[in-house]
C-alpha cells in the first residue's frame, strides 16, 4: 500500500525553492503553500464574517429598530452564518490537514497536488459570488443559513441563484480536499505507519473527509431542487404543486447534522496533539479515541430530526432520534475522560497552545451539555428556535472549533515560519478570548430560556440587559482576534528562533524535519522516530 | 501497485461515492413519499380509487370536518357544500366543494388535502375526488368539485372526528410559463 517508489521519480527534479511572485500561489501544488492559502483565506473569511456578527450585536445592543434594517439584517444572519461554517471553519481544517497531514504521515505532499490547488482556487469565487448578492437588487439572501424553502425558494429575493452556484462550488472544493486526504492517508503513509500508529489529527480528519463524501453531495442536491423549483417550474418543496417543505428540513438536516461533525472532529484531533504533548504523557485511550470518533460519525447519520422535533413528527419519531442523539454524549464523553486522563498526574505547562485545548474541553464540554438539554424532546419545544439553541452551537463552534483551530495554528506556527510565537500577546489573546465568548454566548441561554426568539432584530424590554452584556462581549471578543491577527503576522516576520522540535513534549514526524518546514519534506519516506513506534 | 495507480483508483471509488450521494439526495424525494404513505405520517396519504362496497357498522359515527385553505392571495371563492359530515365507518358519503373565479382572469388553481389527525389519513378512502388537478376558472366561472369518500372501517377506536382540509393554491403563473400539462394529476 505505501509503496513510494513513483513519488521519488516523480519528485526527484522539484528540489528547489518556491517559484517567484503572484504565479507562485496561483499555480503552486505544494502542499505547504496551499495549506498557508487555505488558513490565510480562512482568517479573511474569519474577520468578514466576524464583522456581521459585531452589526448583529451592535443592533441587539439595545431593544428597538436603531442602526440598520430589519431586511439587511435577516441578511448579516445568513450570511454570518454562512460564511463561518463554509468560509472559515472548513478551510481553516483543511488548510491545517494539508499542512500537517503529509508531514505526520511522512509523506512527501498530498496525494493529488493539481486537484489540491484546484480546490482551493474554487473557494475565493465562490465566496466572491457570495459576497456579491449584498450589492444586487432586493439584496443578499435573507432567509437564514439553514435556507429553509419555501422561504428560500418563493419567497426569497432574486440573489438566491448566486447563492445556490455558491454553495455548489464551495461543496466541489470541500469533496475535491476530501478525497485528496483520504488518498493521501490511505495511500501515502510512510512504511511501519499502520493505521493505528496514524497521529489522531489524521484519524479524525479521514473519518471527517468520508462524512464530506457523504453529505456534500446531498447538500449539492438539495440546492439543486431549489434551484430547479425557482426556475424550472418542479415542485419538490412547493405544497402547491404536490411537494412538501417538510422534506426539504429531512433532506438539509441530513446534510446538516453530519456537517455539524465535519466541524468539530479535525478539533477533537487537534486537541488530542496539542493536550500530550503539554502533559508529556502519551494520549491516553488511543484506540477508543479513534472508535469513539467513527462511532460520532455513524451515529450523526441517524439524528438528523432532532432538529426537526417541532414540525410534527410523530411520537415513535421523536423518541427514536431523542435517544440516538443522547447516544451521542457517550463516544463524547469517552474523548473528554480521555483527555482529562492525559493530563491526570501530567507536567503540565500552560502555553498559549495548551491555554486554548484547556478551554476548548471545559467550554465545548458546556456546550455539549446544553445539546443533551435540546436532544430532549418534550422540552426543545420550549426551547426550539430561541436564543438558548444560539449559545449552544456557539458554545461548540466557537470555543469548539475555532478555539482548537487557534490551538492548532499557535501549536504548528513555529513549525510554519521558524519563529516562536510571542508568548505574552498569545496568552493576552486567549483571556481576552475566553472571557469575550463567555460574556457573549453565557447570557444567551438565559434570554434563550426566558423566550427571546432567534433572527430578529428587535425584542422585548425584559430581554435588554443580558442582550446588552453579550454585545459588550462580543466586541470584547471580536476585537481581541486582532491580537491573533498580529501575532500571527509578527511570528512569519521574525521572533525567537525555534527549534525543530519547538514544544519540549511534542512529539511525532513532523517534529523530526527541521523549523522552519523545508519546503519539500520527505523526499524520502522517514524512518518512525522511537516514541511512535 | 503502484501509488499512481493505487491513487487513481481510490479516486475513482470515492469519486463514485459522491455521484451515488448525489442520486441518494434525489432518491429520498420518492423515498419520503413513500414513507408517509407507508406511515400514513404527514397526513399526506391520497386513498383515491374505487373501494369494495361493504356494509356500514352504524355501531360508530364519525365525524368529518371539511376545512378549505386559500394559500395567500388566491381569490377565488372556494368552500365546502357541508362543513361536518356524520358518517359511519364503511359508509360512502357524497358531498362537494363549490369554487368561484370572480377575477376578471382566467386562472388555474389546485387543491392540495390534508388529513389530521395524521393517523386517521389512511383510513380515509377517497373514491372520486379533485385532489391535486388542475382546474381552469374562466373570468366569473363556478364550478362544483365532487368529493366522494368512506371511512375505514379499521379506523382505530379513539378516532371519533378526523378533519380532511384542501388548501387551494394560485397556480396560474407556473402553469402559464412552463406549459406543464396535466401531469401533475398523477401525484
Amino acid at each position: 500500500m505505501s509503496t513510494l517508489d513513483t513519488t521519488l521519480e516523480t519528485h526527484s527534479d522539484e528540489h528547489h525553492g518556491p517559484a517567484r511572485g503572484l504565479g507562485r500561489w496561483l499555480f503552486t501544488t505544494n502542499h505547504k503553500d496551499i495549506g498557508s492559502m487555505y488558513l490565510w483565506f480562512s482568517l479573511l473569511m474569519f474577520l468578514v464574517g466576524g464583522s456581521m456578527a459585531l452589526m448583529i450585536r451592535a443592533e441587539l445592543f439595545q431593544p428597538g429598530l436603531q442602526l440598520v434594517e430589519p431586511g439587511f439584517f435577516n441578511q448579516m444572519t445568513t450570511l454570518h452564518g454562512l460564511i463561518m461554517v463554509f468560509g472559515a471553519v472548513m478551510p481553516a481544517f483543511v488548510g491545517l490537514a494539508n499542512w500537517m497531514v503529509p508531514m505526520m504521515i511522512g509523506a512527501p505532499d498530498m496525494a493529488l497536488p493539481r486537484m489540491n490547488n484546484w480546490s482551493f482556487w474554487i473557494l475565493p469565487f465562490a465566496f466572491a459570488m457570495l459576497l456579491s448578492t449584498l450589492f444586487m437588487t432586493g439584496g443578499a439572501p435573507n432567509f437564514g443559513w439553514t435556507f429553509y424553502a419555501p422561504l428560500s425558494t418563493t419567497y426569497a429575493p432574486p440573489s438566491v441563484t448566486y447563492f445556490i452556484f455558491a454553495i455548489h462550488m464551495m461543496g466541489i472544493s470541500s469533496i475535491m480536499g476530501a478525497i485528496n486526504i483520504i488518498a493521501t492517508i490511505l495511500n501515502m503513509r510512510t512504511p511501519g505507519m499502520t493505521m493505528m500508529k496514524l497521529p489522531l489529527f489524521c484519524w479524525t480528519w479521514l473519518i471527517t473527509a468520508f462524512l464530506l463524501i457523504a453529505v456534500m453531495p446531498v447538500l449539492a442536491g438539495v440546492v439543486t431542487m431549489m434551484l430547479m423549483d425557482i426556475h424550472f417550474g418542479t415542485s419538490f418543496f412547493d405544497a402547491g404543486g404536490g411537494g412538501d417543505p417538510v422534506l426539504f428540513q429531512h433532506l438539509f438536516w441530513f446534510f446538516g447534522h453530519p456537517e455539524v461533525y465535519i466541524m468539530i472532529l479535525p478539533a477533537f484531533g487537534i486537541i488530542s496533539q496539542i493536550i500530550p504533548a503539554f502533559a508529556r504523557k502519551r494520549l491516553f485511550g488511543y484506540a477508543s479515541m479513534v472508535y469513539a470518533t467513527a462511532s460520532i460519525a455513524i451515529l450523526s447519520f441517524l439524528v438528523w430530526a432532532h432538529h426537526m422535533f417541532t414540525v410534527g413528527i410523530p411520537l415513535a419519531g421523536e423518541l427514536f432520534f431523542m435517544y440516538a442523539t443522547m447516544l451521542i454524549a457517550v463516544p463524547t464523553g469517552v474523548k473528554v475522560f480521555n483527555w482529562v486522563a492525559t493530563m491526570f498526574r501530567g507536567s503540565m505547562t500552560f502555553e498559549t497552545p495548551m491555554l486554548f485545548a484547556l478551554a476548548f474541553v471545559v467550554l465545548f464540554t458546556i456546550g455539549g451539555f446544553s445539546g443533551l438539554m435540546l436532544a430532549i424532546a418534550p422540552v426543545d419545544f420550549q426551547y426550539h428556535d430561541t436564543y438558548f439553541v444560539v449559545a449552544h452551537f456557539h458554545y461548540v463552534l466557537v470555543p469548539g472549533a475555532v478555539f482548537s483551530i487557534m490551538a492548532g495554528v499557535y501549536y504548528w506556527l513555529p513549525k510554519w515560519t521558524g519563529h516562536m510565537l510571542n508568548e505574552r500577546m498569545g496568552r493576552l489573546h486567549f483571556w481576552l478570548s475566553f472571557i469575550g465568548v463567555n460574556i457573549t454566548f453565557f447570557p444567551m441561554h438565559f434570554i434563550g430560556l426566558a423566550g427571546m426568539p432567534r433572527r430578529i432584530p428587535d425584542y422585548a424590554l425584559q430581554f435588554a440587559d443580558f442582550n446588552m452584556i453579550a454585545s459588550v462581549g462580543a466586541f470584547l471578543f471580536g476585537l481581541s482576534q486582532l491580537i491573533f491577527v498580529w501575532n500571527v503576522i509578527a511570528c512569519v516576520r521574525g521572533g525567537r528562533k525555534a527549534e525543530a522540535r519547538a514544544w519540549e513534549g511534542a512529539e511525532g514526524l513532523e517534529w523530526e524535519v527541521p523549523s522552519p518546514a523545508p519546503y519539500h519534506t520527505f523526499a524520502e519516506p522517514p524512518k518512525l522516530p522511537e516514541s511512535v513506534r | 501497485m503502484s501509488l499512481h495507480a493505487a491513487n487513481r483508483k481510490l479516486v475513482m471509488r470515492l469519486a463514485f461515492g459522491c455521484v451515488l450521494m448525489f442520486g441518494f439526495g434525489f432518491a429520498l424525494v420518492p423515498l419520503y413519499d413513500v414513507f408517509c404513505e407507508v406511515t400514513g405520517l404527514n397526513g399526506k396519504i391520497t386513498n383515491t380509487g374505487p373501494i369494495a362496497a361493504s356494509e356500514a357498522d352504524t355501531s360508530r359515527e364519525i365525524r368529518v370536518r371539511l376545512i378549505a385553505v386559500h394559500n395567500e392571495e388566491m381569490p377565488w371563492q372556494f368552500g365546502p357544500q357541508q362543513g361536518l359530515i356524520l358518517t359511519h365507518p364503511g359508509e360512502m358519503k357524497q358531498t362537494a366543494f363549490m369554487a368561484t373565479n370572480p377575477t376578471g382572469r382566467r386562472m388555474v388553481g389546485q387543491a392540495i388535502p390534508s388529513v389530521a389527525p395524521a393517523e386517521a389519513a389512511r383510513y380515509l378512502h377517497k373514491v372520486n375526488c379533485f385532489c391535486f388537478e388542475q382546474q381552469t376558472l374562466q373570468p366569473g366561472e363556478s364550478v362544483e368539485m365532487p368529493l366522494l369518500f368512506v371511512v375505514d372501517k379499521n379506523l382505530p377506536e379513539h378516532i371519533r372526528s378526523l378533519t380532511l382540509s384542501y388548501t387551494l393554491f394560485d397556480i396560474s403563473p407556473e402553469v402559464s410559463s412552463t406549459g406543464r400539462g396535466e401531469k401533475e394529476q398523477s401525484l
